[in-house]
């Protein structure tokens, strides 16, 4: 086995090597399975704090470890890259949330919570982003296939599991007041609320 | 706002839509061009009734449901006016609000009353289910997305891109040379010839067939009729022109034929 500070840019070298997250049984073939999980978990740790104050960090994500760069610096990274990534659009983002956290769902379920009917695109989007998949069906007419998000989706927003979700928050009885969805309803519009 | 700032708002909205307008109730003025940014910041019916709930400060587990019907009602009609597409859900939600009020207003025996579920309660349900939803949706967009807010890092891999050839050990050849010679040997005469055998002869001939044909397997080169000495002086060729990289040998894999071409020979 090589000494510690080997071990460590072995692993360095090839996780920097990998576009795609190393797993943690990947990591151990590098040393023909001679470091135990343990070790290697702490050598990950130190190679993450040896890049600690880098523009790149190393993260644990799902399926196993990367390093990306540090989100205060893609404006930069913008700057080299003519076409911005789209964002998804609040139907893609809400459908998304409930996949996340009502999983498995069919679209009928997606579409009870949201109340509008879920487009197809919607559902491809996900899909071909590779974000979601259909782990079965439910045995009701027209047995609707049920999806649950993938490992993708965690590892591409930077989670281990779908505990590290943020938590579903829970509703005032009474809303605070949120800044309109759209300026066109202007502030004259204050009616008395009158039961 | 003050009365008379309102008047001639409500004058407008009548004189825009083309057709009487006054009923519309003056907090729902909404300017054309807007209408449709309207409808696009809206997911939809159970959107549309959070934001007014929101914006008059309801209590959502106990709605006033005839100023929120009214509201709601007003800006489906405003809608509906624009001639802009309007989702069904939005109507089957009009319809379900209505239906609320009225078994809201509808007189209930005593007896009914403790066991009757609140007509508003499926409806509340819903209203914080989407909201809860609508949160999440916003916090997960909210979190470092690979390829939007952080990229994945890869260092370049020096990787030889060279074509990797078969390689040929000096076993193969022997083998080769082996039964070449056992060929010749079943055909010799006894007859001692007097060629000339020059090592450099043969290579100008082995080039030159290799001129004509590109490729030729190894046995191909060699005559065992002329005799060993022959065959011999033309191994000598082909080994000296292999070594002065006149000429590639190949082999696909042990035991496989073996093949002789011409060094560079893509390059013209």
């Amino acid at each position: 086995m090589p000494n510690p500070i080997e071990a460590k840019r072995i692993l360095e070298a090839a996780l920097l090597a990998s576009p795609e997250p190393v797993a943690l049984a990947d990591l151990k073939r590098l040393f023909d399975d001679q470091v135990g999980a343990e070790t290697l978990k702490n050598l990950l740790a130190e190679l993450r704090a040896d890049w600690e104050g880098r523009a790149v960090e190393l993260v644990s994500l799902a399926s196993g470890w990367r390093f990306q760069t540090r989100p205060e610096f893609q404006p930069f990274a913008e700057k080299l890259q003519p076409d911005k990534p789209p964002r998804y659009s609040r139907a893609v983002m809400e459908t998304l949330a409930i996949i996340a956290y009502r999983q498995p769902v069919t679209r009928g379920d997606i579409e009870d919570i949201r109340g509008v009917v879920v487009s197809t695109q919607i559902i491809q989007a996900l899909e071909n982003r590779g974000w979601i998949d259909v782990v079965g069906h439910r045995d009701t007419p027209g047995r609707p296939a049920l999806y649950a998000t993938t490992r993708t989706f965690l590892d591409d927003l930077g989670l281990r599991s779908l505990q590290e979700l943020p938590p579903l928050e829970e509703i005032a009885k009474t809303l605070q007041l949120e800044p309109a969805p759209s300026p066109a309803v202007p502030a004259a519009a204050n009616e008395p609320a009158a039961g | 706002m003050s009365e008379p700032a309102q008047l001639p708002l409500a004058a407008r909205v009548a004189r825009l839509y083309g057709e009487p307008m006054l009923e519309i109730p003056q907090d729902l003025y909404i300017p054309p061009d807007a209408l449709e940014v309207i409808l696009d910041a809206f997911e939809g019916p159970l959107d549309l009734l959070l934001y007014l709930i929101r914006r008059e400060n309801l209590d959502i587990l106990d709605i006033p449901m005839a100023p929120l019907t009214r509201q709601y009602l007003a800006y489906v009609e405003a809608m509906r006016s624009r001639n802009l597409d309007l989702a069904a859900e939005y109507l089957v939600m009009a319809a379900m609000l209505m239906a609320i009020k009225s078994r809201l207003l509808l007189p209930r025996p005593p007896a009914a009353e403790a066991l009757e579920e609140d007509p508003r309660a499926e409806l509340v349900r819903r209203l914080l289910e989407y909201e809860r939803m609508k949160k999440a949706a916003r916090q997960l967009d909210a979190l470092p997305q690979l390829g939007r807010d952080v990229l994945a890092v890869s260092v370049w891999v020096e990787r030889t891109i060279a074509e990797r050839l078969p390689e040929v050990n000096a076993q193969d050849l022997a083998e080769a040379w082996r039964t070449l010679l056992h060929r010749a040997r079943m055909l010799a005469h006894h007859r001692v010839s007097r060629e000339e055998l020059s090592v450099r002869e043969h290579m100008s001939g082995v080039l030159r067939r290799l001129q004509e044909r590109r490729v030729l397997e190894f046995g191909e080169l060699f005559d065992p009729a002329r005799g060993v000495a022959v065959l011999v002086v033309t191994l000598l060729a082909v080994l000296e022109l292999a070594r002065e990289s006149l000429l590639e040998i190949t082999q696909a894999e042990s035991f496989a034929p073996i093949y002789v071409k011409l060094a560079h020979a893509e390059s013209h």
